[in-house]
């Protein structure tokens, strides 16, 4: 019996191969070769960094003309540089974008209020406002950082997110995932930043984390262009048309919570050399 | 048994002896409240005082144009300390209006208005100027349900007095307490809306409610429905098919089954508004809980802080972290803060001592369908969960996971520990920022 029962599977299994085989000839979808060989081109680790769900669909778009050959972010200038060749279009440079995580709020200088036990994601914890008393600061459960498909990120042993320079390809997935919109994507060449999100007033803002923006507007006395700097709803605010990026006179700020962004930036190997409780 | 109900839901301890029995007492005039300008669905109040104003007890201080809304009114005499952004019981921070006391307090009183002699929009209009919303927890502004489009006329309104939320007494005690006031406003509710029908659905565990309004109804035509007592059984859809056998279809309201559904609190608001001329500025709240030292029924003015209401009642009590929640332990939002004001839809206050807390560790789903046969919906919340949690957004529309109504059932049944309900409402958060987004991006390309 059971000998039979096994012949018998063996054979329902031989005939569904050959059906399968038969199928995939027949039933074949031709693709068009164009995409095949776009789809080479791109990186394929589907980021949505360009606006499209994959990279299959940013390809259609290529070959159609509605998407220009810099658009994939993940790929940079060389990846561009190939598609423009592919499709016969001009060179448009790529300009490259990273991920800048706008609060410095970390467990040594910002208040924890309460102790949460959700789940463990900082959306879900920012459904009841959040267990830091700042409701507008990062949350450190780190969203972001699974949201990276490029290895780019890694939360600190102080639980903030830290961007690695090297790493990033300016994707977005980060600040797409972050439930507060704390981290904004920012061209290469801007360097001057306010690491603080709070609109609460200074009073409370100070008593609720020590780096927190008080909008006392040194700031934008100091800066050398006016308007360069504003305030608003208490937060300080760069006008990145305006502003100097290096402007040496900006460096009053009581709670250093402005300052050039670029003495920050991290690659992996400074990264995981610099946190002892950490390892590669 | 044998009473009427609606299908699946569960069974949860009630606790509600621990205040029951026990008359509700006014708190205490707060020294100073902070009244946050949005306690309701709808659009954010504008204020309409400034700092170093003063203000009377019963004095609006915000207020908008626009239909889904209400106003916000001081809630003591005094001088406007500050107009900031604050915490308010959702886990947000409101911009709110910070009164300073002058120690004194208005009566309220006055005689009962023939209801005949005014106009349904002049009931409707008084209902708005009083800032009346629903007291059960959701905060739906009352005047809004209670105009319904053109076409759609209204046939009953339900006065909800289920209260099966755990722990909470406050509905019960008003019923018990003021039968007259309920079963009046209830008939002001019937002449706003032009329904023939009025009902009260109690649940069957509140024998001394049940008496004192069949007395207060006596041959007014009102019905009294005693129903099972069943968790969910006072969200609004449960107790339309327990009350009337009419199920309230997917996506749509109680009104399109002809029914509008309030809860006994705000009836006695109403009441109150029509009769005295007081706008919404007070409510009943249960403090309660294993980790209140002296649990009560408290009547307490919109603004007082979370702090200063346990602190009427003896404080918090008990080993460990305590869990404190702005409504009871099936719905009630944890607070992460006890700076927080009462608003007009905090119901309870509930803190539970640690030990009782869930855990944060959860299993995998063993598909034993328990969810499915407790969610009152009629969802699947297994799915749902994961479609949440993994933004698989496409999914989670398909599985109607917009209707939820945010119980808790399935939480509570989820032998593996699953945070059901914390998913559920991940994903409807992730649903809301695609849309903000999505508008967003079209304003940007539009300029
Ligand atoms: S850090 Fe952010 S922007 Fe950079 S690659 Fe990672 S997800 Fe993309
Ligand atoms: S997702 Fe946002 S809140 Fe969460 S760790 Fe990243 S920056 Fe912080
Ligand atoms: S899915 Fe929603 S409606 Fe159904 S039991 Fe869970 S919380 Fe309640
Ligand atoms: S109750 Fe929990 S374990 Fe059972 S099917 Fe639902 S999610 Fe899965």
């Amino acid at each position: 019996m059971v000998l039979i029962s096994f012949i018998s599977m063996g054979g329902i299994g031989a005939a569904l191969a050959g059906f399968l085989a038969y199928a995939d000839k027949k039933l074949k979808v031709e693709e068009d070769p164009m995409v095949e060989a776009i789809c080479g081109i791109l990186p394929n680790t589907n980021c949505g960094g360009c606006g499209f769900p994959g990279c299959r669909m940013l390809a259609e778009a290529l070959l159609k003309g509605e998407a220009p050959p810099n658009s994939c972010v993940a790929g940079g200038s060389d990846t561009a540089k190939k598609l423009a060749a592919v499709l016969g279009m001009d060179h448009t440079d790529h300009k490259r974008t990273l991920a800048v995580v706008l609060c410095k709020g970390g467990n040594a200088e910002a208040e924890r209020r309460a102790s949460y036990r959700g789940e463990v994601s900082c959306t879900a914890a920012n459904l009841t406002g959040g267990d830091k008393s700042c409701t507008y600061g990062c949350l450190g459960y780190g969203e972001c950082v699974e949201a990276c498909k490029f290895d780019a990120m890694a939360m600190d042993d102080n639980g903030l997110p830290v961007v690695f320079h090297d790493k990033c390809v300016g994707c977005g997935a980060c600040a797409r995932a972050c439930p507060r919109d704390i981290i904004e994507m920012h061209p290469e060449d801007h360097k001057l930043f306010v690491y603080c999100r709070s609109r609460d007033k200074g009073a409370h803002a100070k008593k609720v984390c020590k780096v927190s923006c008080i909008a006392c507007g040194l700031c934008v006395k100091d800066c050398s262009v006016s308007d360069g700097i504003v305030l608003k709803d208490n937060l300080a605010v760069v006008d990145y048309a305006l502003a100097p990026q290096t402007d040496e006179s900006i460096k009053r700020c009581p709670t250093k919570c402005i300052f050039f962004g670029i003495e920050e930036r991290v690659t992996k190997a400074s990264f995981f050399a610099s946190q002892p409780k950490r390892t590669g | 048994m044998g009473h009427k109900t609606f299908d699946r839901g569960v069974h949860p301890s009630y606790y509600k002896e621990l205040t029951a029995s026990k008359r509700v007492e006014r708190a205490p005039l707060p020294k100073t409240v902070t009244i946050p300008l949005q306690q309701h669905l709808g659009a954010v109040c504008e204020p309409i005082v400034k700092k170093g104003d003063l203000v009377i007890e019963g004095q609006k201080i915000g207020d908008v144009k626009a239909f889904v809304s209400a106003p916000v009114h001081a809630s003591i005499n005094g001088k406007v300390k500050d107009i900031e952004l604050s915490n308010h019981p959702g886990g947000i921070r409101v911009l709110s209006v910070v009164i300073e006391g002058d120690g004194t307090a208005k009566e309220w009183s006055g005689a009962e208005i023939d209801l005949g002699s005014i106009a349904p929009e002049a009931l409707r209009e008084a209902v708005r100027e009083a800032g009346i919303v629903g007291m059960g927890g959701a905060g739906f502004p009352t005047s809004v349900k209670l105009a319904p489009p053109k076409g759609k006329a209204i046939e009953a309104v339900i006065l909800n007095g289920c209260e099966c939320e755990p722990f909470l007494t406050a509905d019960h005690r008003i019923m018990a307490e003021e039968p007259g006031k309920v079963v009046w406003g209830l008939k002001a509710l019937m002449r706003a809306t032009g329904a023939s029908k009025g009902f009260i659905g109690i649940e069957e565990n509140k024998p001394d409610a049940i008496d004192a309004l069949k007395k207060a109804v006596g041959a007014t035509g009102i019905e009294i429905i005693v129903l099972e007592a069943k968790y969910p059984q006072g969200a609004e859809k449960m107790l339309i098919q327990a009350a009337l056998g009419r199920k309230v279809p997917v996506g749509k309201l109680p009104l399109d089954v002809g029914v509008v559904v309030n809860n006994v609190g705000t009836a006695v608001a109403i009441y109150e508004a029509l009769n005295y001329g007081k706008p919404l500025i007070e409510r009943i709240v249960t403090v309660s809980g294993n980790g209140v030292r002296e649990p009560k029924n408290l009547k307490v003015r919109v603004g007082t802080s979370f702090e200063e209401v346990l602190g009427l009642c003896g404080g918090i009590t008990g080993e460990g972290e305590k869990e404190v929640l702005n409504g009871g332990p099936m719905m009630g939002i944890a607070q992460s803060t006890l700076s927080v004001p009462v608003i007009k839809g905090t119901s309870g206050i509930t803190v539970i001592a640690s030990g009782k807390i869930k855990p944060e560790k959860y299993d995998p789903c063993i598909k034993c369908a328990s969810c499915v046969s407790a969610c009152p919906m009629g969802l699947m919340p297994y799915r749902l969960g994961d479609y949440g949690l993994k933004q698989m957004l496409a999914n989670f529309k398909d599985f109607d996971g917009q209707s939820c109504i945010e119980c808790g059932c399935c939480s509570y049944v989820c032998p593996a520990k699953r945070p059901l309900l914390q998913w559920i409402r991940m994903g409807k958060f992730f649903i809301r920022r695609e849309a903000q987004r999505a508008a967003a991006k079209a304003n940007n390309n539009k300029k």
